[in-house]
């Protein structure tokens, strides 16, 4: 676990009623849109677990939809992002899935389509006190929270591109603090993704996706 | 000079080496976790502070009607009943227990709280703190100042055991903001470092075992009368310590049991709403009722 600070324990400041239903609700919503390019045109929530059965008494839904909006947890527009996101032109809809059961109890699939036709899948975890990770893009099983700066890296599971991802980090004497690897089979799809202590320039996704075997590089600023 | 503290007993050695009270070696710490200022820490506690307070105020000026339909208004009858000279509490716990149930209102009806340490216990500490403010005579900056001590609690918790209803019930919850409260309520009336953790101690132990069962598993009953008992254990635990009765058992040891309790408790007392509250005909009634909505 990482370092407990005074605001983790007197926070976040939040919209209510409930840190993991509500608070970490937006957390995953906005870590996901953060993943997207462009603006987003569809978006669709599979709710797992104790989501699925209690979402509309904790605000889970209007805060989903708040989070895909860039909203912060103590936004005071959350409680009114049904209606902000029908004049943004946002289509949405929310589906309980109480069937699939092997989940977090607060799991949340998004599924977001941007003005491209591009569609993504994000899986969330809510975790309790506000505290969330990302567990899935797309098909692949990831793990990551977004308290770091985070840099996502799809590419083909290759030798070397590892190498040349950290030597991007080095070149701008950036300080990885996690990196953590994933594939969808050997050679196949590989997800790769480093988290670093502060912000890191411009520059590092650039050049990462110079390399030819990287597909798409996201940046989840703080 | 290293402020890290893993435990209560390093805590008050902290406190006793650099004759600190337990808010300030708190703040210190952070400054070094978090290569932040003391000034920005201030000012972040003191936003914290702010939302605090306009969520005990404001429900007492406007009612707000919970999403889930359970609650509301109740903390304009708590006021209107101390208004008419009628409350039994007296003036420190009277206000304490309006403006605990008025954070609770404010939360179950989608306002701005902090949670502390969560959302469902959010109403505990800025109760007790406003009242105490508002019958001492006491600045909004010794609040923020001692609102470092409920956070050092709150850490140790965090830390050694749990906070969250879903693993340890609702003990981990009220009770670890009811200690919060009772620690930095002896700071502010002036105690020592040994009478916050007393205090922290004490009000832990009142409340162990208490379990997690909200009605239609919403964050609305008994959660926001579960804020006015925590309030009010906040309270006596205070004046147990300030009186100068020490408590057999150290807060962290009382915080271990509180977190062994917690793991034994059935999954159906632990946010499940398939117990307690929950699972009495009119809980599953009125469940019934938000489900309908």
């Amino acid at each position: 676990m990482s370092v407990i600070s005074v605001f983790d324990v007197l926070g976040p400041n939040m919209i209510g009623p409930s840190s993991s239903h509500t608070a970490g609700a937006v957390s995953i919503a906005c870590l996901a849109r953060k993943m997207m390019n462009g603006s987003i045109k569809k978006v669709e929530f599979v709710l797992y677990g104790s989501f699925a059965k209690t979402y509309q008494g904790h605000g889970t839904d209007r805060a989903l939809l708040g989070g895909i909006m860039g909203f912060a947890t103590a936004d005071k527009r959350i409680p009114e992002s049904f209606s902000i996101a029908r004049q943004r032109g946002i289509s949405f809809d929310f589906i309980s899935n109480e069937t699939e059961t092997e989940v977090h109890p607060n799991t949340v699939d998004i599924i977001m389509t941007n003005e491209d036709g591009h569609i993504m899948t994000v899986r969330g975890e809510s975790l309790g006190g506000g505290k969330v990770r990302i567990t899935r893009i797309n098909q692949v099983a990831v793990d990551f929270t977004g308290e770091y700066s985070t840099v996502i890296i799809i590419h083909m599971d290759k030798p070397g591109v590892i190498a040349h991802i950290t030597r991007c980090f080095t070149d701008e004497g950036v300080n990885i603090a996690f990196m953590k690897l994933f594939r969808e089979a050997k050679g196949k799809t590989a997800y790769t993704i480093v988290e670093s202590d502060g912000a890191f320039p411009e520059n590092v996704p650039l050049e990462i996706k110079k390399n030819q075997h990287v597909k798409d590089v996201m940046a989840v600023e703080l | 000079m290293d402020m890290d503290f893993r435990n209560g007993k390093e805590l008050l050695e902290l406190c006793q080496v650099h004759y600190r009270p337990v808010s300030e070696i708190m703040r210190l710490r952070e400054c070094q976790i978090g290569s932040v200022t003391i000034d920005e820490l201030t000012e972040k506690m003191r936003h914290a502070v702010e939302i605090m307070k306009e969520a005990c105020f404001l429900p007492i000026k406007k009612p707000r009607k919970s999403i889930g339909g359970l609650i509301g208004g109740e903390a304009r009858l708590l006021n209107k009943h101390h208004a008419k000279g009628k409350s039994l509490c007296g003036n420190v716990l009277s206000r304490a227990i309006t403006y605990a149930m008025a954070t609770l209102e404010m939360n179950t009806s989608m306002g701005l709280i902090v949670a502390a340490p969560t959302a469902g216990s959010s109403g505990v500490i800025p109760g007790l703190m406003f009242a105490l403010k508002e019958e001492y005579n006491i600045s909004e900056d010794r609040i923020i100042d001692v609102m470092f001590n409920a956070g050092a609690i709150g850490y140790l918790a965090m830390r050694n055991a749990t906070v969250a209803g879903a693993v340890g019930g609702c003990q981990a919850e009220v009770g670890v903001a009811s200690a919060m409260a009772a620690s930095s309520a002896v700071e502010l009336m002036g105690g020592t470092p040994e009478q916050c953790l007393d205090a922290a101690s004490t009000a832990l132990m009142n409340m162990l075992g208490l379990v997690c069962d909200p009605v239609g598993g919403l964050v609305e009953c008994p959660c926001q009368s579960r804020n006015a008992a925590g309030v009010a254990n906040a309270l006596a635990a205070t004046e147990i310590a300030l009186s100068g009765i020490k408590t057999m058992i150290p807060f962290d040891e009382m915080l271990e049991a509180m977190y062994s309790i917690g793991k034994k408790l059935p999954t159906e007392l632990r946010e499940t709403a398939l117990g307690g509250c929950a699972a009495t005909p009119s809980g599953c009634r009125f469940a019934q009722s938000v489900s309908l909505t």
